[in-house]
């Protein structure tokens, strides 16, 4: 059999059988998953009741402002702030007289710290109360109010990219393209480190356990070191493969807690929505969390999945071939002593880095030049072609800048493959003496 | 006899230092050989370019008779460094397996040769254990047994015996017996002189990246004999006064004669029988493989040269 097969079966087998890759793998997208659960709950289920009194100089807020479960207004007799809390209250206001043509502070006295959000909705409320005082004393009715309260509403701003072959123009979602940019981004910013740095330590293990000289007596250093990467990069794409199983898994079984009768309606929305695509969802009948069921799905379905799973796999792998085989040629000059490895890597990290906060900025802007240059340097662009690649191809991506950046990223892992592949040879072999950064360049570029 | 493997004016120098400094010698098939030389003689980095994982500078290499082709002539070649070490996570009878495949055995060859050299050596209770767990003499034998497991005609072993007790050298040097007589040739790298004389056919001792000495030891002590006799007599005279020789050292009964120039060792016995004493013993001292290395490498900067600053060129 291949020599370089079985190294690659061997650095695949050995970790993809180790207890701790079996646990992380399972635990990771249950972790997710309980983190975005655990996140929406609270956010849904953490907010504080206010019981607010109202102590009112002018007597319009009776009856005019809105209450809620969580912000409640009463306007009790003979309540101040010094006794409030003893008669049940968690706050209140004083609104001083005033007759509405200059700025008013109120006061709001609490028990407790409110937070802002809680501000806001306070402020907001009054407010409204005092904006729909001012309508009705300007001769519209309570009634009128209302319904212009409940129409005004239904404004939905659905952005629709134009197709440059003038064919269908196709639906866009600025929040979607911005997660799936982020999301995938981070991931291959993660696990170019966990990999990379996996790399390193595999070459490190081989060279102070003083088994280098023994596998290189039967295979050739390269071999060892493609061997090693491409094991690795194999079991990097098992555990993505086996998330995505597994998320899938985990969310269809979520679907099964949802009543039959609403996912009938989602269906509803479905078919109704593709026969008159950019209509109005209130054409079907349909409850609440229907509606927000299928916006979810809707939204998700405006992304082109096949393209963006496809193009993470080839940066994912690319970048990895690229990052790896640096920090393999790092592994191999580091001595027994970490701090070496530390300061060796420095060169490496710092780029990926660099890329991450470009990335953070493409996925904001993604035609800026400086993002469209950071995506087609091989160095960066497996992180900021993917924030790029969310906002469409070839719309925001023209398909030259995706070839070209493609075709510098295959080049550039080559050469980082040859040149690590070089420094590697020589190092694995030295032992007792720190390698300086010129004698790695001459091991580098010399002949043979 | 044919040669297993010729070398020819092989040169490898770095940057500071001449390490492999035109050599050349051959190796007989089956033959055990010894490769002496104090630290940093050259040893390692012609060993080096023996199995392929260096390129001679200049020179040429001739293997099983034919020029060396590290790709598939390493599959012949086992090579036991100095620097030796196993993955310490694996179990031992995968790593075996590991080791082996590479070496090019189909897997059930390996099995086969593996179970061999496990019940030979007294291992096969190992099979599950982790290296870690091994002590160090036991992973010597692991290491010795995946070195030969592949059945190579031309065996390097470097330093084979350090960390082993007496036992297991034992064991191992057996071993080492047995393979030369079943035709592989046994490429023996030491300082530890008593191992070499007390094994090797035929030595070459590096210093400063040259050879010094080429022969078989009984040559090469030959070479270097100082016309030394140990006589053992009943008594000692007070006064020895010979033409022939001068007395070397005494130690009660015995003495260590020198013979000088122009005269055989029966003209010493003829001395001592004329005088009419009873001779218990007479022998030829020939010096240790010890004293010529120490006599040739002393006072040259073997010993310092491995600490030569960086910039000495």
């Amino acid at each position: 059999m291949n020599k370089t097969i079985l190294i690659i079966q061997r650095e695949y087998l050995t970790r993809v059988k180790n207890k701790r890759f079996v646990l992380t793998t399972i635990l990771m997208p249950l972790l997710i998953v309980a983190l975005i659960a655990g996140s929406t709950y609270l956010s849904i289920k953490g907010k504080d009741e206010h019981k607010i009194a109202v102590i009112d100089s002018n007597g319009f807020f009776k009856g005019n402002i809105k209450n809620s479960k969580e912000i409640l207004f009463e306007f009790p007799e003979s309540v101040d702030t010094s006794n409030y809390l003893n008669k049940g209250f968690t706050d209140i206001i004083v609104i001083p007289k005033f007759d509405g043509t200059e700025k008013t502070s109120y006061i709001l006295r609490s028990k407790k710290r409110i937070s802002i959000m809680t501000e806001e909705a306070i402020a907001e409320r009054i407010n409204t109360a005092i904006e729909d005082n001012m309508l009705q004393n300007a001769g519209i009715d309570k009634m009128q109010l209302d319904s212009i309260h409940s129409q005004s509403r239904f404004a939905e701003l659905k952005a629709v990219e134009e197709s440059e072959s003038g064919g269908n123009a196709k639906e866009s979602n600025a929040a979607l393209s911005y997660g799936i940019g982020f999301g995938s981004g981070m991931l291959i910013y993660i696990t170019m480190f966990i990999y990379g740095a996996m790399v390193m330590r595999g070459v490190m293990e081989e060279k102070t356990n003083r088994i280098a000289e023994v596998m290189v007596s039967s295979v050739k250093p390269f071999q060892l070191m493609s061997g090693k990467i491409i094991g690795i990069g194999a079991v990097g794409l098992t555990q993505f493969l086996m998330w995505i199983v597994l998320i899938i898994g985990l969310f269809t079984a979520a679907q099964a807690f949802i009543p039959h009768d609403v996912m009938e309606q989602v269906k509803n929305l479905q078919q109704a929505n593709s026969q008159m695509p950019g209509g109005s969802m209130s054409v079907v009948k349909a409850g609440d969390a229907a509606q927000q069921i299928y916006k979810v799905q809707h939204t998700f379905s405006t992304a082109n999945w096949p393209v963006i799973i496809g193009l993470f796999v080839f940066y994912f792998l690319g970048g990895y071939l690229f990052y790896a085989a640096l920090f393999a040629a790092v592994g191999s000059v580091v001595n027994e002593d970490p701090q070496d490895a530390q300061s060796l890597m420095l060169p490496i990290t710092m780029p990926i880095i660099f890329s991450f906060i470009i990335m953070t900025n493409a996925v904001q802007d993604p035609s800026t030049p400086i993002a469209v240059w950071a995506s087609i340097i091989p160095f960066s662009s497996p992180m900021v072609m993917m924030a790029r690649i969310a906002y469409g191809i070839p719309g925001t991506v023209p398909y030259w800048q995706l070839a070209a950046s493609m075709l510098s990223l295959v080049g550039g892992f080559i050469f980082t493959t040859w040149l690590s592949g070089k420094i590697y040879r020589t190092g694995i072999l030295m032992y007792g003496k720190k390698v300086s950064w010129k004698e790695m360049g001459k091991w580098a570029f010399r002949r043979n | 006899m044919n040669p297993i493997l010729e070398l020819h004016n092989l040169k490898k120098y770095y940057a500071t230092q001449k390490a492999v400094d035109n050599i050349s010698f051959s190796i007989n098939k089956g033959s055990i050989f010894g490769l002496l030389g104090p630290n940093g003689a050259g040893k390692t980095t012609l060993l080096r370019m023996i199995t392929g994982i260096f390129y001679p500078d200049s020179g040429s290499i001739r293997f099983d008779g034919k020029t060396f082709d590290p790709l598939n002539d390493i599959i012949k070649i086992g090579y036991m460094p100095e620097e030796r070490g196993l993955y310490k996570k694996m179990k031992i009878g995968e790593q075996a397996l590991y080791l082996a495949q590479l070496k090019g055995l189909s897997k059930s060859d390996a099995m086969e040769k593996i179970r061999y050299w496990f019940k030979r050596l007294e291992m096969e209770s190992w099979w599950n254990k982790k290296v870690e767990d091994l002590s160090k003499g036991m992973s010597q034998k692991l290491q010795f047994v995946t070195t030969v497991l592949h059945e190579p005609k031309l065996i390097i072993l470097d330093e084979p015996f350090s960390g082993l007790d007496p036992l297991n050298a034992n064991l191992i040097k057996d071993e080492i017996y047995g393979l030369s007589q079943r035709g592989s040739t046994i490429i023996f790298s030491t300082h530890r002189m008593e191992q070499v004389e007390e094994i090797c056919d035929h030595i070459v001792l590096m210093n400063l990246g040259q050879k010094i000495l080429d022969g078989t030891v009984s040559e090469i002590k030959q070479q270097f004999k100082e016309n030394k006799f140990g006589i053992k007599l009943n008594e000692v005279p007070g006064n020895i006064n010979s033409p022939a020789f001068d007395i070397a050292d005494q130690k009660a009964n015995a003495l260590t004669v020198k013979i000088k120039d122009g005269f055989r060792s029966n003209d010493v016995l003829q001395y001592f029988l004329q005088q009419n004493l009873t001779i218990e013993s007479f022998n030829e001292i020939l010096p240790s493989l010890n004293e010529i290395f120490i006599n040739l490498v002393e006072g040259t900067n073997a010993t310092t040269r491995a600490f030569q600053p960086v910039n000495a060129q």
